[in-house]
């Protein structure tokens, strides 16, 4: 903080006054009120509710169904974080080493940040479309029959591939802007220590990277696990019974179609654990980026 | 070392082609007509029914209710964007001010309750949120699409830790100089963040404009329809129809992306700034 | 304008760090005092609390007749020039010089006159619509003070504020500021850990170190007659050489060297003994009281320091470059020219020779009337 501060009996309280009360009715009163109703079951009539203790999360974690769509939101994270992760880094690596036309690459690379999840996921059901899709007809060229909307496997290859694609223009803008941040000296004194550039990039520029990289770890899991919510909703094209779903969704699918508030306030609840470990190592890998700035 | 740069060259051209070609196609595409574009496929030629099929979405009244206009769902998309980004920012920066620039007993608790909104994102609680608006009957207003986006810490943070990096001297120049807190505020601090109001500015209204699960939940009445919002609408229509509008659909994308694609490419350096700053 | 008193002011910070601990300066009107020490001697802070930017944590501060310890900054009638200018970077010259005033409702043709006189006094009418980040350092630097000048205040406080400055810019910028404080007659206060800086500027000094006051007194008379080691160490460059030494008698035993002291013995048994370096002489071995054995020789030009050993004790020796230097060398002294302190208190230890009177902490009544 500053070392020379106001003091004001009330300013401050003042200038605080409508963050702070947003936070509470928005923030503070949901998140408790989901918390307590994952622990009464709601009559669906809307009769009372009743206590049941922790049956909800039992039911939960205990269900199939839950457990596999649990599997899935592990596996379509993984992907989603390590590809758009890796390819945003091998754009950055590449726009970083070019000389030429390297501003012109960025503004290309970076624009499609600013499309919204479920507009790409709309482009990208007519990407898919039976008719007259284009990679379905690329997939054709390889005997592949891909029916996205109705096989399990085909969309949940084009959900990833679409939000991979949604996300690497964030990996790219941080990636890149670590690399620039990278003193000229530090290069110079690398170059001439070392000769092969693959070997330079794996022993100086990745361990310099890696606070920015672990730091787009979390973010790209965050988005995997939540912002991926657009792409989902318009893909499975509410038939999600026999399509792939994160568990984001299926809070949302229990809450509000199957008004199982109790249910879904568990499974919130779970999420909230989530995200909250989540949220502690990224602070904690903050921590250290800043050391290294 | 040239074959080594041209490999470059070629990796990022066809990064730029994986990233620009789907949005060029979708653009071209829905300038042809609907039973075109059925029989042929997507195109990369220009179709020629660009005011058409743009005329009719805009201006169209469509939806369930017959009420709701392409025009109608921007203007709606406008104030969400505007309105969280306008929001964000002044609600952000008198916070940011309280806690940076005041000495205050309980100042320490106050910043451990808005840093603790960033542990949960608005997606893990959903459901109490809505019956929280239900209760409050802000369902199908814009201040119940607006205001509870409000509810995390991402600007309070972008703006403490500028206001942090502002010189102490100043402010002490200040003191001596005679000004109280709301002159500093608005004589010297306001002035000296403008170009981080406007990177925060950028990100915030790409952010509100983009925003689905929210208005999904919020607005059932059409008339309070953003945009991104209606994209379902539009596919549950496009489901059970023959041919379906394709060129219709790809326009109501183009048009969904265009003003937020527009401001990060017009306003890139400040767009940069303010999201690799914000989000650390 | 106006005198200021500090009296017994201490600064105790919450984690019961000790900054400044009980400093009593008087300051008359039109007095130009420099702070001076290494960092972290509380010199900051001594001057932020007078300033009004660090609450006094005992004692008081008083400019002119009123006790300000809880007046507002603003209020205490005070102009601050800061290390880093402080401007305002979105602000013109113009409107940096005026946002004092205005903020103090100046009507607005007193403003402009007044920072048209004070433009012209600092020759920075040409850049008034500039922003400070289309001016130089030096030009900046002259707005910082013109700041100050403008608001005609009782007193300057200036905090390293030329610190910033590459070096030649720096001693022109000395001369300036001393020249403009002659000329507006202000009561000023200038903290700098730069010793040369507080000697040229200052009508006295105040010596500081771990937040106690060494020694108040004029420049040279602190030069001269350093009240404790540090201050001996501290002002001057090269530092005083403090060798240990023994009395016995009339006599110094410098390690081998036994120097004759004559009439004005100080002390008897172990004391510190402090030799500028510009007070040794040079001699052919033999011809010097003290035996030198040189270990390496810096030349700068008009002067030459040559570094060495007088038993085990190092010791600077600087001498004129214009004589050759001998292979082997002895060292000799005017005995008057013999600083003593106290080895262990390290505080100087007065000799009947000393033909001036002590000026120790605190200051003289009568040195404060020589100085205004």
């Amino acid at each position: 903080m500053k070392r020379v501060q106001f003091s004001s009996p009330y300013l401050p309280y003042l200038f605080l006054a409508p963050q702070m009360a947003i936070i509470f009715v928005f923030f503070y009163w949901p998140s408790v009120q989901a918390i307590q109703s994952s622990f009464y079951l709601e009559d669906p009539f809307g009769f009372g509710s009743t206590f049941v203790g922790l049956s909800n999360y039992s039911d939960a974690l205990g269900s199939a169904q839950y457990q596999a769509i649990a599997r899935f939101t592990v596996v379509f994270t993984a992907l989603v974080t390590f590809l758009s992760l890796g390819i945003g880094m091998l754009l950055a690596v590449k726009a970083d080493a070019v000389l030429k036309g390297s501003a012109a690459y960025k503004t290309l690379l970076i624009w499609v940040y600013a499309i919204a999840p479920p507009v790409a996921g709309l482009m990208g059901m007519m990407f898919f479309d039976q008719h007259i899709g284009p990679l379905v007809k690329f997939a054709a060229l390889f005997g592949w029959d891909m029916k996205v909307g109705l096989n399990y496997n085909d969309t949940a290859i084009a959900m990833i591939i679409v939000s991979v694609w949604k996300q690497i223009p964030y990996n790219f803008i941080f990636i890149l802007s670590g690399l620039q941040s990278i003193p000229a000296s530090v290069r110079e004194a690398a170059a001439i220590d070392c000769r092969s550039g693959t070997r330079r990039f794996w022993t100086m520029t990745l361990p310099l990277l890696a606070p920015t990289a672990f730091f787009l770890l979390v973010i790209n899991m965050t988005y995997a696990l939540f912002d991926t919510f657009g792409v989902i909703d318009v893909m499975v094209k509410d038939k999600a019974a026999n399509n792939p779903i994160t568990l984001v969704y299926k809070v949302y699918m229990d809450g509000f179609r199957g008004n199982d508030l109790g249910g879904s306030s568990a499974q919130s609840v779970i999420l909230m654990i989530v995200v909250f470990v989540l949220t502690i190592f990224q602070f904690r890998f903050i921590e250290r980026r800043v050391h290294y700035n | 070392m040239n074959r080594i740069r041209l490999l470059d060259h070629l990796v990022l051209m066809l990064g730029v082609f994986v990233m620009v070609a789907p949005v060029v196609v979708a653009f071209m595409t829905s300038t042809h007509e609907a039973a075109d574009i059925h029989r042929n496929g997507l195109s990369l030629a220009w179709g020629g029914h660009f005011t058409e099929t743009y005329n009719t979405v805009l201006t169209r009244e469509g939806g369930f209710t017959g009420k709701i206009t392409g025009a109608r769902m921007i203007w709606n998309s406008l104030i969400l964007g505007i309105g969280f980004a306008a929001g964000k920012i002044v609600l952000s920066m008198l916070a940011a001010y309280a806690i940076v620039y005041f000495r205050f007993r309980l100042g320490t608790l106050f910043f451990w309750m808005i840093f603790t909104t960033l542990l949960l994102p608005l997606e893990v609680r959903i459901l109490p949120s809505y019956e929280v608006m239900n209760r409050l009957s802000l369902t199908n207003t814009y201040t119940g699409l607006i205001v509870p986006l409000l509810a995390s810490a991402t600007g309070t943070f972008f703006f403490r830790q500028f206001f942090k990096s502002v010189p102490e001297e100043l402010l002490e120049a200040a003191r001596i100089d005679g000004a109280g807190p709301f002159k500093f505020f608005i004589d010297v601090l306001v002035p000296l963040s403008r170009t981080m109001i406007a990177a925060i500015f950028i990100i915030m209204f790409v952010y509100g404009w983009n925003q689905y699960l929210w208005p999904t939940l919020m607005t059932t009445d059409e008339r309070f329809f953003t945009l991104v919002r209606g994209i379902k609408q539009i596919l549950l229509v496009w489901v059970g129809s023959n041919i379906p509008d394709y060129n219709e659909a790809f326009a109501l994308a183009i048009l969904a992306m265009l003003p937020p694609v527009m401001i990060v490419l017009i306003f890139q350096r400040w767009f940069i700034k303010g999201l690799t700053e914000s989000d650390k | 304008m106006a005198a200021i008193s500090i009296k017994d002011v201490s600064k105790v910070y919450n984690g019961g760090v000790t900054a400044v601990s009980a400093v009593s300066i008087d300051i008359a009107d039109g007095e130009f005092i420099v702070l001076v020490g290494p960092s972290g001697c509380g010199k900051s802070t001594l001057l932020r609390m007078v300033a009004g930017l660090e609450t006094i944590s005992q004692g008081e501060v008083a400019i002119g007749p009123r006790v300000v310890n809880d007046v507002d900054p603003a209020d205490r009638d005070i102009a601050m020039v800061f290390q880093n200018y402080a401007l305002y970077p979105h602000m013109t010259v113009y409107e940096n010089l005026a946002y004092g005033l205005k903020n103090r409702r100046t009507p607005k043709a007193e403003i402009d006159a007044r920072v048209a006189e004070t433009a012209r006094m600092l020759e920075l009418q040409p850049y008034l619509e500039r922003k400070p980040r289309a001016l130089s350092g030096g030009q900046r630097q002259r707005v910082a003070m013109g700041r100050a000048i403008v608001r005609k205040p009782s007193a300057f406080l200036f905090d390293e504020p030329l610190s910033n400055l590459d070096a030649k810019l720096r001693v022109s910028m000395r001369g300036e500021i001393k020249r403009l404080q002659r000329r507006v007659g202000t009561t000023s206060i200038y903290v700098t850990h730069d010793q040369l800086e507080a000697m040229t500027l200052a009508d006295r000094l105040v010596v500081l170190s771990g937040g106690r006051i060494e020694q108040i007194g004029r420049p040279l008379d602190v030069y001269h007659r350093p009240a404790t080691t540090f201050v001996a160490s501290f002002i001057g460059s090269p530092a005083m050489n403090l060798v240990s030494g023994e009395v016995h008698g009339g006599k110094l035993a410098l390690g081998p060297a036994l120097i004759d002291l004559g009439a004005t013995v100080p002390t008897q048994g172990t004391v510190t003994v402090g030799l500028r370096a510009e007070d040794l002489r040079l001699h052919p071995e033999g011809e010097g009281s003290l035996p030198f054995r040189v270990d390496y020789v810096e030349e700068l030009g008009a002067q030459r320091l040559v570094h060495g050993l007088v038993g085990d004790q190092p010791l600077v020796a600087a001498v004129s470059s214009e004589n050759p230097l001998p292979a082997t060398v002895s060292l000799s002294i005017t005995p008057s020219r013999l600083h003593f302190f106290d080895s262990a208190s390290g505080r100087r230890i007065d000799r009947p020779g000393d033909d001036r009177p002590e000026t120790l902490a605190g200051g003289l009544p009568a040195l404060e009337a020589a100085a205004s």
